[in-house]
């Protein structure tokens, strides 16, 4: 187990070393760094001074060793547009990137389980078929048109939530949060049901799949012969089991909610980490998008890690198998 | 039907050194038949058909050319759908935008690029995909271990990361979101085609022609290759309406294309500001345009799926 969690904490460390090259080779080597880095506002004594500080005079692999150790001690450069370091910009966005990250997860546990338990429950039903055909169409819609028509149904037509911004918020543990507030509820409703829907698709699907198969295995109906109630079967023996694959595609999908959050969080302007990528490309602030790259990498690279890891636990086949790079 | 798997006359003729390649029209027959099995599948091709028809022949259907400013009327800027114009008289039946644009001509130019950009970068990723998995299937060793473990990483991450990342460092253009289209995309394709080669590299027919000495290209392009396409073919049309929401996603965070060719994202996020002034129509119909398409792509892909795949076959 040892060694298979530290060969895989190698490779981890193998992919961000890639990453930190991929983008060194894009900011520095291809373009002009201190176009790139230097406000270009800046007059020339401050370029000058730029130059050194960033050490362009010097070799290229040496230049490279520089911004390894800046980005190690969290030195990304410093904003154009708001002055302050590009690290603390990005740290302060990410808690209400992870507050509507969760909160849509959470909604999509809470309303996928229990739809994909009736779909596999009941196949056949009208009410089995449209639970489907509604989990086709979460698939198949552009998060981004989904969003809009939310906006459009909910905010302009009906005007019940608010279609932007993130509404009052109480710090939670020094965080401020929004979802203590009723007015922070409500701005959080509409992003967050925008963010789940795929996930939710996902979940239904898998639950039934799950279901139908579990329905068909002994031990239910062995449970069942026991005379035992269909709530205590489906509720301990059948949710129980299908539990497993469930909870690690939950995981798998945490990284790709916060990767989805930069479509929501720009059409529902909610201020997280990935609006603030989105706006700082559009206002060119390129030490704010190197930072969240970085950032956004490292993110990924420990919750695979950790995945990967926890999975090996649960199943040792994946370790035994790691080798042959198949899984 | 045994299109996934080398019939007996296809494996005679590997074995005498002919290409498995080249079936009865009959195959094709049975093809169609099983495809229109399914309604809704019908309906779905019948559907790509009208839109890629409708694309094609833009300039033919469209009232205006979107892109000639020229033919843009600014007092006519942000009707309703239905209204007419101050000048001409004429209806626009879905509306304009704020340059006075008909919305119904935006659209119809729209599609063709989302889809034109849709297909070119299937196109390209279906090539590289294709030429990495066979090698990684065929050579094996280390250049099997390169190739895959590289798609491995690639593929922990979400697409739209990477795209993102990608058009972030490069910049906007027809071009560079092809780019980022087919990095996002090859390493589906390799994985597919590197599953289904390790199982046809083993079967007899391949033994048969590399024991009638025939080159090692030709063994690969000629016999090993036409038994891998068909899944292939799934995927990569599940793939193209994933490009398409892709391309339309970047479009709208204003990443993808320039202003000079909008896409029906582009569209749709030029229509976003007005939606909450209740000028819905300027978002709205391009966004119906763009789920028509997906969902008449997604229909006809999962059919494809049913046909095509094996442990189906009754």
């Amino acid at each position: 187990m040892l060694a298979y969690a530290i060969r895989r904490l190698g490779q981890s460390l193998f992919v961000l070393v890639v990453m930190s090259l991929l983008v060194f080779v894009g900011v520095y080597a291809i373009g002009n760094p201190l176009e790139l880095l230097v406000n270009p506002q800046a007059d020339a004594v401050e370029r000058a001074r730029a130059a050194t500080a960033l050490g362009l005079d010097k070799p290229l692999l040496e230049q490279y060793g520089l911004f390894l150790a800046r980005a190690a001690s969290g030195d990304l450069g410093r904003s154009f547009v708001y002055g302050t370091p590009a690290i603390q910009l990005i740290l302060e966005r990410l808690p209400a990137t992870l507050e509507l990250a969760f909160a849509a997860t959470f909604i999509a546990i809470a309303m996928g389980i229990p739809l994909g338990l009736i779909a596999g429950l009941k196949p056949h039903s009208l009410l089995g078929r449209s639970i489907m055909a509604g989990s086709i169409l979460g698939f198949s819609l552009p998060t981004f048109w989904v969003g809009l028509v939310l906006i459009m149904v909910f905010s302009v037509q009906l005007g019940w939530l608010p279609p932007n911004g993130r509404g009052e918020t109480v710090l939670l543990l020094g965080i401020p949060v929004s979802f203590l507030t009723a007015d922070g509820l409500a701005h959080l409703a509409l992003p967050a049901i925008n963010l789940a829907l795929f996930k939710l698709s996902l979940l239904v699907r898998l639950t039934r799949s799950g279901t139908r198969e579990a329905l068909l295995q002994d031990y239910v109906k062995f449970a069942r012969a026991k005379g035992l109630g269909p709530a205590r079967v489906i509720g301990v023996h059948v949710l129980k089991n299908i539990l497993i694959p469930i909870v690690t595609v939950i995981g798998l999908e945490l990284g790709s909610v916060i990767a989805f959050a930069i479509v929501t969080e720009s059409i529902f302007a909610w201020p997280g980490s990935g609006k603030l990528l989105i706006d700082s490309i559009n206002q060119l602030d390129r030490p704010v998008i190197v930072a969240y790259l970085l950032v956004i990498v490292a993110i990924f690279v420990a919750i695979n890690f950790v995945i990967d890891v926890v999975y090996s636990l649960l199943d040792p086949r994946v370790r035994l198998g790691a080798t042959a790079g198949a899984h | 039907m045994a299109i996934s798997s080398p019939s007996e006359p296809a494996r005679q003729a590997a074995a005498a050194g002919l290409a498995p390649a080249g079936r009865a029209p009959s195959r094709w027959k049975e093809f169609a038949a099983e495809f229109a099995e399914s309604r809704l599948a019908l309906l779905g091709l019948a559907l790509l058909l009208v839109i890629m028809a409708l694309a094609l022949a833009a300039p033919l259907f469209a009232p205006q050319n979107p892109y000639d400013l020229a033919q843009l009327d600014l007092l006519d800027a942000r009707l309703a759908p239905g209204q007419r114009s101050a000048a001409t008289g004429k209806p626009y039946w879905l509306g304009t935008d704020d340059q006075g644009r008909d919305m119904l001509s935006g659209i119809l130019y729209g599609l063709r690029i989302s889809l034109g950009v849709g297909v070119a970068s299937t196109v390209c990723a279906l090539a590289i995909g294709l030429a990495l998995g066979l090698a990684a299937a065929y050579f094996g060793g280390w250049v099997d271990a390169a190739i895959m473990r590289v798609a491995d990483i690639q593929l922990s991450f979400p697409a739209i990361l990477i795209a993102l990342i990608l058009l972030a460092v490069l910049g906007q253009g027809v071009g560079k979101i092809i780019l980022a289209l087919v990095t996002v995309q090859w390493a589906y394709y390799a994985r597919t085609v590197r599953s289904s080669a390790l199982v046809e590299r083993e079967k007899e027919y391949i033994e048969a022609a590399q024991g009638l000495a025939l080159s090692q290209p030709r063994v690969i392009l000629r016999h090993l290759l036409p038994n891998c396409v068909p899944p292939l073919i799934v995927v990569a049309t599940v793939q193209v309406a994933h490009a398409i929401s892709l391309e339309a996603t970047l479009s709208f965070l204003g990443l993808g294309l320039p202003i000079t060719e909008p896409s029906l994202g582009l569209l749709i996020a030029n229509g976003f500001q007005y939606l909450l002034s209740g000028k819905y129509w300027i978002s709205f119909y391009p966004g119906l345009a763009l789920l028509a398409t997906i969902v008449a792509i997604n229909l006809v892909a999962d059919q494809l799926r049913d046909i095509l795949n094996p442990r189906l076959k009754r």
